[in-house]
Parts: C-alpha cells; sequence; structure tokens
C-alpha cells in the first residue's frame, strides 16, 4: 500500500479544538482533570490520555497582533526514534507509514517518551503504558478517515497519500506565497520524511516546531547511554528516571504566558 | 461550522472576510480585515458606514430607487434634534409615531420623488442623519483605527455592484444592547443600500445561541406572538373579538391580507371542533395579556422579585446563570412556592436553594427535578436561521428515566385534561376543550401526529393541505403554524426527513430536497430582488428567478391550467419564487405588484426608514454603564425608550473605568449546563476566567494565572486572569479606555465550575425587545486569591 499522510494547514485551523475531543471520542481516552492553564492551551502537555491538542500561540509583529493555532500530534516519523529506543518492541511501523504503538506490547519503560522530539508521545498512570496518535489506522482500515479529518469543520486536517498530500501543500504553499504569505511546508523532508505534513504561514519555530529535529536512533541512544555511563550515572537506571519528562508545551511557550500547574 | 463556508468562500470565490469585534478572537485570527470597536458603539460605526456610503454615491443605485423607500417622501413634521426624534413624551419614556409616516396625496397614495429633489425623501432624510457619523467622530466614539474603518468601508462597500454580494453575519454581540435591535436594523439598511437581500450570498444571517433559536420564534416561546409571527391578543378593543382582532391586525396590503386563514387554522389545531364559527372559533380561550405590561425575560423576574408570580416551569432552562443578573434572579426564585426545572443535568437554577452564601433552611420553595433527554435521545425537529427545519432521529435510547420534553409535555396535557374533564368552570373551558389527539397513553406522543397538524390538514377529510395558500378563514382548515403548512403536505411525506444532498438547481446552494425550508421551501426569501424591476437577473452569476414569457422549450406562451387561456408569462428559476408567480413586472394583482419584492410589508419597499420604538433611524446612544460623560453625537446619553428598573445599579467610570464584555467559547455551550458536565470539553476550559490585556494587568499588577476580582455596580465575582495581547486599551475620545472579556458559561454546578459572570451585568435591556445589555457594562479589576 502507497505511504499515506496527514495534511495539516495552520492557515485553516481555526483552533475549536474539535480534534482534541473527537480523538479521546474515538480513542475512548479518560478526560484530564485541568486547572485553568493560562491559555486556551488545555490541557498543558500531550499525555498518554491526550494524543493531539492545539497548541495556541501570540505573538505581535509591528502592533499587529496574530493568534496561532498548530494541532500537535505523532507525525508518524520515517526514522521513528520511538520505534528505535522502544524497550519491548510495541511501537512498529506499517507499510503505510504508520508508526503504531500495541499498548498490549508496551512495558511502560517511557523510553519512547523521552525519545520523541516533538513530545508527542504520552504516558497514562492509570494504564501502565506510552501512548500516542496511531492515524486512526482501524478508522483508515475500514475505509473511513481519521477521527479529527472528519470532524475538522474548515477541512484543515485532512489525509490521503503521501505523494498526493505533498502535492496539495505545495499547490497551497503557493497559492499563500501568491498572496504575499511566508508559507512553508514542513515534514517532507524532516528525519526522513514524516507522515504529518504541515502547511506553515511562519517559520516552524513560531510554531513550536524543531528547526532541525533529530532521531534518537539506536545507535544515537547508545552514544548517550556512553556519555551519561561516563559521567557516572548508573547504566541500570531507566531513562525516565536520568531525564525528567520534558514535553515542550505551555510551561514553555514565553508568548502564551505560564501556566501555573505545567 | 459556519466557519467552514466562510473558508470555502474565500477559497472557491475569493470572498473577503471582515471581522469587527471588541476581542480579537479566533475568528479574527481567520479574518482577512479585522477591526475592533469598543462594546456598545455598532450604531456609530455603522452610522459611519451609511454616511460614507452615501456621501461617496457607493450604494447601489437601481436596487435602491426600486426596491426601498428611498423616494417615499415623508411628512414636513418629521424632525431630529439632539438625539431625540419628533413626538417623543419624556415622562412616558416613549415616543408618538405620528410624524414619522409618509407623505399622501388627496387620493391617499403615498408621495414618492424619483428625481430626490424633495429634502424629506428617506434618502436625504437618511443621509442628513448620518452626515453627523464623519470618519472622524465615529472613530472617536468606537476606538476604532481610522485606516481600518476606511479600509473596511471600501471594501464592503464594493458589495453594491451588480456581480456582487455580501452577507453580514451576527450574534449576541450584535443583540445585547439597549440597542441591540436596532443595531440588528443597521444591517438590514446597510444590506438594502448595497443591494444584498434577496440574492444569493447576501442577506443579514443571525447566528443563533444555539441550533433551534429559530425554531423557538417560530413557534412564538414570546410572550408577545402566538405561532407564526402573529401577535398574540392583548386586552384592548382592537383584540377583544375574534372579527376585531383580523381588523385590527391585519395589513391588507401585504401577503398579511391572509391573516385571519392563519389565525383560524391556528385555533382549529387547538381546539379542534370545539372551535366553530358561534364561538369565534374558541379565540376567548387564547389568553391575553395586560398591553401595558412587559412579559419579557426580564420584567418576569422583576414580577417574581416582587412576589407576584407563585410557581414557574424552567424547561432546559438556567436562569441563575443566564440571567442578566444572577443576584436578581436567584433572589426572585426565593419567592416561588414551586419550581420544576427540566434538565439533563441538576442545574444552577435547580438547585438555587443551595448556592453559595445562602441558607436552604431559609427557602421554602418546593422544587421538582424531572430529568430530560438530550438531542440524540428523542426525535423532533429544529429549525436553522435560514428557516431550514431539519427531522433528526432519535439515536440512543434515554438514559435512565429521563424523559424528552414532548413526553412530558404530553403527560402534563393528559394529565391536566383530565381533571378539567367535568369542570363547567369557563376558565377551565380552554384545557377541557383542549384538542389533544396524539394518543393517549401518557408516555407516549405520536409526534407524526404532531407533524401533521403543524402543516395542516382538511378538518372534514383529515387530507392534508399542500401549503398555506389553502388555509381557510371557515374553519375547514387547521395548522398549527401557518409558515409550516407545506412541510408534511402528503400522508407518510414529511419533508422535514428529505435528505437529498445532490445541489440539482443553479450553482449557488440551493440544495431544495434536503429537509425543508419555510415558507414552502423557499430557500433566498424576497428573491424577487434577485432580478431587476423588468425580471432580469441583475446578473448572470446571481440569477435566482427570473421572469419569462414563453416556454424555454417549446417556445409557445405559457397556458393556464384553469382557464386555458395563454398567460403573460411567468417566473421561473432555481429556487421557489417569493412571488405569486404570474405576475408580471409590470403587472399588479392583489396586492402583488409586479416590481415590488418585500411583499410581507404594506407598501412592498424594503424599509431603510421604518418605524421602532427609538426612531425610524438607528441613532447612537450610549450603554447604560458607559465611560463616557458626554454623547458626542447628541446630549442624550442612554437609549430614550429604554425602561430603567434599577436605577441604583447603574455603574459610573469613576468607581468603575473599565469596559467589560461577557461571550462564549466554542468548547461550552450557553449556560453550560450540557458542557460543563461533558468531562472532555471541561478539560478544554474547566473554569471562570477574565481576558485581559498585557497593559492594564501590567497597570494593576496582574500577571497571567493569577486570582482576580471584578467588581460591577451589580456584584463581584473572582476568577482567573488570561493576560493576553489579543486586548489593548482604546482610545476613546483622547482618553485611555481598557476592554476585558469573559465568558459567561460557569457556575457551581457539574463537573467545571466557576464564577458566574453574570452577577456583574445590569438588569436593563433593549428598547423593542428587552433583550438585556450582556455585551457592554463597566467593572473594575482587582488582585484576588
Amino acid at each position: 500500500m502507497a505511504e499515506l499522510a496527514k495534511y495539516i494547514d495552520v492557515t485553516k485551523c481555526t483552533g475549536c479544538r474539535g480534534c482534541q475531543v473527537a480523538c479521546k471520542q474515538w480513542n475512548g481516552l479518560p478526560a484530564v482533570h485541568t486547572e485553568f492553564s493560562g491559555s486556551y492551551e488545555n490541557p498543558p502537555k500531550m499525555g498518554g490520555d491526550t494524543w493531539t491538542k492545539v497548541r495556541f500561540f501570540e505573538t505581535e509583529d509591528n502592533g499587529k497582533v496574530r493568534f496561532l493555532f498548530r494541532k500537535a500530534q505523532c507525525m508518524h516519523c520515517t526514522e521513528a526514534s520511538c520505534a528505535a529506543v522502544c524497550a519491548a518492541g510495541a511501537i512498529t511501523k506499517d507499510d503505510k507509514g504508520m508508526v503504531v504503538l500495541d499498548q498490549n506490547k508496551c512495558v511502560g519503560c517511557k523510553n519512547c517518551v523521552l525519545a520523541c522530539p516533538f513530545g508527542a508521545v504520552g504516558f497514562s498512570a492509570e494504564t501502565g503504558t506510552s501512548g500516542k496518535c496511531r492515524m486512526c489506522v482501524d478508522r483508515i482500515d475500514n475505509g473511513m478517515e481519521p477521527a479529527c479529518v472528519t470532524t475538522c469543520p474548515p477541512g484543515a486536517v485532512q489525509i490521503g497519500e503521501r505523494e498526493e498530500i505533498l502535492k496539495l501543500a505545495k499547490g497551497r504553499v503557493d497559492f499563500l506565497k501568491s498572496n504575499g504569505v511566508n508559507a512553508q511546508i514542513y515534514g517532507e523532508n524532516e528525519l526522513g520524511g514524516l507522515h504529518v505534513i504541515y502547511v506553515l504561514d511562519d517559520k516552524p519555530e513560531v510554531y513550536g516546531l524543531p528547526v532541525n529535529p533529530q532521531a534518537a536512533t539506536a545507535n544515537l541512544f547508545g552514544s548517550w547511554v556512553s556519555a551519561l555511563v561516563g559521567a557516572g550515572v548508573l547504566l541500570v537506571a531507566p531513562f525516565w528516571l536520568i531525564f525528567k519528562d520534558s514535553g515542550k508545551d505551555v510551561s514553555e511557550t514565553p508568548d502564551t504566558g505560564v501556566s501555573k500547574n505545567a | 461550522m459556519s466557519f467552514k463556508w466562510l473558508t470555502q468562500a474565500r477559497e472557491k470565490r475569493g470572498a473577503k472576510i471582515i471581522h469587527i469585534d471588541p476581542r480579537f478572537t479566533r475568528t479574527s485570527a481567520k479574518a482577512d480585515i479585522y477591526a475592533r470597536l469598543r462594546p456598545g458603539t455598532d450604531i456609530a460605526f455603522m452610522g459611519g458606514m451609511f454616511n460614507y456610503i452615501l456621501q461617496n454615491n457607493l450604494y447601489n443605485k437601481d436596487y435602491v430607487m426600486n426596491y426601498t423607500n428611498a423616494a417615499v417622501v415623508v411628512v414636513p413634521e418629521y424632525k431630529f434634534e439632539d438625539g431625540l426624534f419628533s413626538g417623543y413624551d419624556p415622562a412616558k419614556r416613549k415616543y408618538s409615531n405620528d410624524s414619522w409616516k409618509y407623505q399622501k396625496d388627496a387620493s391617499e397614495k403615498t408621495v414618492t420623488d424619483p428625481t430626490l429633489q424633495n429634502p424629506l425623501c428617506v434618502l436625504n432624510i437618511m443621509k442628513k442623519h448620518y452626515s453627523r457619523y464623519d470618519v472622524d467622530t465615529v472613530c472617536k466614539v468606537t476606538g476604532m483605527a481610522k485606516e481600518d474603518f476606511l479600509n473596511i468601508a471600501k471594501t464592503y462597500a464594493a458589495t453594491a455592484a451588480k456581480d456582487k454580494s455580501g452577507v453580514i453575519m451576527y450574534a449576541m454581540g450584535c443583540t445585547q444592547h439597549t440597542v441591540g435591535s436596532q443595531n440588528v436594523r443597521c444591517d438590514a439598511m446597510m444590506q438594502l443600500l448595497l443591494g444584498n437581500v434577496g440574492v444569493p450570498g447576501g442577506g443579514v444571517a443571525a447566528m443563533r445561541g444555539e441550533s433551534n433559536v429559530q425554531g423557538s420564534t417560530d413557534y412564538a416561546l414570546l410572550f408577545h406572538l402566538i405561532p407564526g409571527y402573529l401577535n398574540c391578543p392583548k386586552t384592548i378593543p382592537g383584540n377583544a373579538s375574534l372579527a376585531a382582532y383580523n381588523e385590527t391586525e391585519t395589513v391588507k396590503t401585504s401577503y398579511w391580507v391572509n391573516k385571519p386563514k392563519f389565525l383560524v387554522s391556528y385555533l382549529k389545531a387547538m381546539w379542534g371542533p370545539k372551535a366553530t364559527a358561534e364561538n369565534e372559533f374558541a379565540y376567548q380561550y387564547l389568553p391575553k395579556y395586560d398591553a401595558t405590561k412587559n412579559y419579557s425575560f426580564m420584567a418576569l423576574f422583576e414580577a417574581l422579585a416582587k412576589g407576584v408570580i407563585k410557581g414557574m416551569f424552567a424547561f432546559g432552562q438556567n436562569p441563575v446563570v443566564g440571567g442578566p443578573n444572577t443576584n436578581v434572579e436567584a433572589k426572585a426564585l426565593e419567592n416561588l412556592e414551586w419550581l420544576v426545572a427540566v434538565d439533563l443535568f441538576e442545574t444552577e437554577t435547580s438547585v438555587f436553594w443551595k448556592r453559595p452564601d445562602v441558607d436552604p433552611k431559609t427557602i421554602n420553595t418546593e422544587v421538582f427535578f424531572l430529568p430530560a433527554c438530550g438531542s440524540y435521545e428523542k426525535q423532533g425537529s429544529i429549525s436553522t436561521s435560514g428557516r431550514m427545519a431539519q427531522w433528526r432521529w432519535k439515536a440512543v435510547e434515554p438514559l435512565g428515566k429521563s424523559e424528552a420534553d414532548l413526553e412530558i409535555i404530553h403527560q402534563l396535557a393528559v394529565k391536566l385534561k383530565a381533571a378539567y374533564a367535568k369542570s363547567t368552570k369557563p376558565e377551565d373551558a380552554p384545557i377541557r376543550d383542549l384538542f389533544w389527539n396524539y394518543g393517549t397513553d401518557p408516555h407516549e406522543c405520536d409526534i407524526d401526529k404532531v407533524a401533521k397538524e403543524i402543516n395542516g390538514y382538511d378538518t372534514n377529510t383529515g387530507k392534508q393541505v399542500a401549503s398555506f395558500g389553502k388555509l381557510m378563514d371557515d374553519g375547514s382548515t387547521c395548522s398549527g403554524n401557518w409558515i409550516y403548512s407545506g412541510s408534511y403536505p402528503e400522508e407518510g411525506k414529511n419533508l422535514l426527513q428529505r435528505r437529498d444532498n445532490k445541489d440539482t438547481k443553479g450553482n449557488i446552494g440551493i440544495y431544495a430536497n434536503w429537509s425543508w425550508a419555510w415558507p414552502v421551501n423557499r430557500r433566498i426569501i424576497y428573491n424577487r430582488a434577485s432580478a431587476d424591476p423588468m425580471g432580469n437577473p441583475w446578473s448572470k452569476d446571481k440569477a435566482v428567478i427570473w421572469w419569462v414569457t414563453k416556454d424555454s422549450v417549446t417556445g409557445e406562451p405559457f397556458i393556464d391550467p384553469a382557464t386555458s387561456k395563454p398567460m403573460p408569462g411567468k417566473w421561473v428559476g432555481y429556487d421557489v419564487p417569493d412571488f405569486k408567480p404570474t405576475v408580471a413586472p409590470d403587472a399588479v394583482d392583489g396586492v402583488f405588484t409586479g416590481n415590488r419584492p418585500f411583499i410581507m410589508r404594506a407598501d412592498g419597499l424594503g424599509g431603510l426608514f421604518a418605524n421602532m420604538n427609538e426612531g425610524p433611524l438607528p441613532e447612537h446612544y450610549e450603554p447604560w454603564d458607559t465611560p463616557l460623560a458626554k454623547n458626542p453625537f447628541s446630549s442624550k446619553l442612554l437609549n430614550p425608550v429604554v425602561k430603567v428598573w434599577r436605577k441604583e445599579q447603574q455603574g459610573t467610570p469613576d468607581k468603575y473605568p473599565i469596559v467589560a464584555t461577557t461571550y462564549r467559547v466554542c468548547e461550552h455551550w450557553q449556560a453550560g449546563i450540557m458542557t460543563r458536565n461533558t468531562p472532555w470539553l471541561a478539560e478544554l476550559f474547566p473554569t471562570m476566567f477574565i481576558e485581559i490585556g498585557e497593559d492594564l494587568a501590567s497597570e494593576k499588577g496582574i500577571k497571567n494565572s493569577d486570582k482576580v476580582i471584578v467588581d460591577s455596580a451589580r456584584g463581584s465575582i473572582e476568577c482567573y486572569a488570561m493576560v493576553t495581547k489579543r486586548f489593548k486599551a482604546y482610545e476613546i475620545d483622547g482618553k485611555a479606555v481598557h476592554v476585558i472579556g469573559m465568558p459567561w458559561h460557569y457556575g457551581y454546578q457539574g463537573i467545571a465550575k466557576g464564577a458566574i459572570a453574570n452577577y456583574l451585568t445590569p438588569h436593563i435591556g433593549d428598547g423593542n425587545t428587552m433583550i438585556p445589555e450582556y455585551k457592554a457594562f463597566l467593572v473594575d479589576v482587582r488582585r484576588g486569591g
């Protein structure tokens, strides 16, 4: 089967967060108990029970305020760090390019949570397993679109064969550029090519995306481990004890204000 | 959801989205042009737009001169001076509209001057009135940047071109003011000036507060109406009998000439065989309200506060959260002997007796709570503001013992009828004789029978009527709501249930076979206006209906099936003509004049000048709570006709210098009881907050996520602060005026809890409708916690 990709056009997203709810509904994910976050963004972080969420950013250019929205989720990387570091072989890539986590196999080591360069994998204390977007492979296998695609009112999120999605994205970028927008694609080549293709109207960092994401391949991971051993850290300590959970979310976004509970 | 279509209009047709709002919102972020105005200054802005369009001759001249009352001459007694129209009585705070009339000639014909030489022509009066709304004054009052105003004026005025159209979408930000009705009238006037009424892509589109607001007004969940926009009878001599009502309420020169047929058919639906010619078709069973009193929401709660009302049904309503002043509403409920609350979850209203700071022991109200079904647990219809009525089927079985509203009402009706069955008291007769043939099983109301009765049928044969054109005033037909007549024209054909999503006629998005729209499945109301006076579409791209004299296939004249004689022609097109289909553009036939599209108006013309309680033209007045000491347009600060109940509860800028406005977020719904109890939605916006600009926050020492206290002349709340770049001080008349915003969804029940915004809002309403002024009031903000 041809590789698929999801198209996310931030210029059409209205930040309604219908995708956030549709994802939880289809995947049977419980609500997270949240408190006021200081922004429209909530829950503050991705997690085992929150596989997608809309990031909100406020900027000001030459006195003109901008209110920006980006649906964040697993990017289904070709060079998928999470799969590379999974201790239990629970994360696999399918023939459509989708990176799928099997929660029945997951042992809860949280390596994937740490390894993900996008902060898109979370851990659920309730199930003791990691969780992330599965691209609704169950729906796709039954001829349906992912839940977020179906629910998105302005059609900012779409699904299709990766080649077609890239064409769609390029066409949209050309259109936006001809209208004076600093548009660009994100995801075509990053990490060997992502299976989430963004159309952005600004630089990736404005939308909280890493400019040059690096894969935590097994080799790279090995070298981190060596470095840690060299630094006197015990090799036996699980990674989640060594690195503190560091999802890049509300708390690190200077322009949206600081969340009291992040 | 509506943004889906805006996005498509932009993608497919190059539409421009203009967003005007005091707050920079998610909509602003996606608009092509965003401009802000101070809450409560819509008329100043729209008056400025009128002035710009009229002074620069940018209006659609052919449309305005032919289809509106622009050329009509007004009586010389008409005056406007210093914020007041002629005929004002300051003691009664009321106008007499005697001086707002059209001039009549000796033969009682309305005087017009198509050359527009007469200064009393409507267009000249309008031009003079709005000449005071120059750009500088408008910007001084609204706080809008001058370049933004000019950009919007230029962009929107361009829709006056015959091959262009523009739609104005509005919601509660427009209506919930002491001048709310006039705000909306400005939208209608603008659309008439630009020729945007009756055309595809035009109109004034109400973004309703919930999915079935249109249905609730169509079916008259309003004190002054009975279903189908017929006036509710009052205690006036002109309404004392059916004959008197028909004489008083029937406008004989418009399609409303048929009103007696609609009313009698309604009475037949209500009282069936007990409504006879001998008893005025049971007209006297209709309650008549005291014409000197108002029975809208605030008036009811003021009466409740005085102890006049003893019992109350709160059907899917949560006035403790949604009412304009929670202190007033919640306290007034304590005077009830009994309260029946019908809802999905325990609302703040249903447990008003255990609200914070109240001792339940001091409250004697007996409260009954009836669990209600959600929309997915029942079948029925909803009506959109496009007048489209759509059937919905039950998707899941109701939870627990919850029941549909219809079933609850049905049980009540069946039991009440049984209780009064043997009564001979005249006051019990309306219930005893009520025609309730939807089944006798108290738990099973035959909804199909309800739908059929709404459409109406022949009371002798029981056969469904085809449309309201078949309704009679002799008791031979019934119809529960004449505007819905035609929705169920034949046995087994409930057209609300249609789901054909093919757009087969033209390319203007008619979708004629998807559900049904009143009247008679017409999708663009007043669509006669889509064609020029001679009956040709203004532009090919915007064709809806047009006049043809010959059959396009045979080339032969049309034959009248009744007389077998040739007809002059007929109106054809993509939509159901909003006109008598055989009246030629140059003909007059009964109430129809061939080149006058607005068939529900007495003169068939769109009203640029039209009587409302506060005058024939919208005029800017400040909100009840205003940051200004003086209205720059006149010496009248407040709308001269609004009713003031609680004079002492007015906020003044010395104590409350900050302007506040309330709003909704798309994650929560209305008074919040359904969404705040949905964990996935509670997670998104878990509690009450205000949005406050960085400038004001720093002035007040407030940091993002701090607790703050917001005070108004009515009350005080504590909540979180969302410090944002999206709010900034306005410059109003050279002074900095800050604006904050807050959602009004929260309360003390459910999963997501938070302070009730409406502790802060005033108990004052619009001069015509009494809709409360939730959208512009004064507060102060300080650090809390």
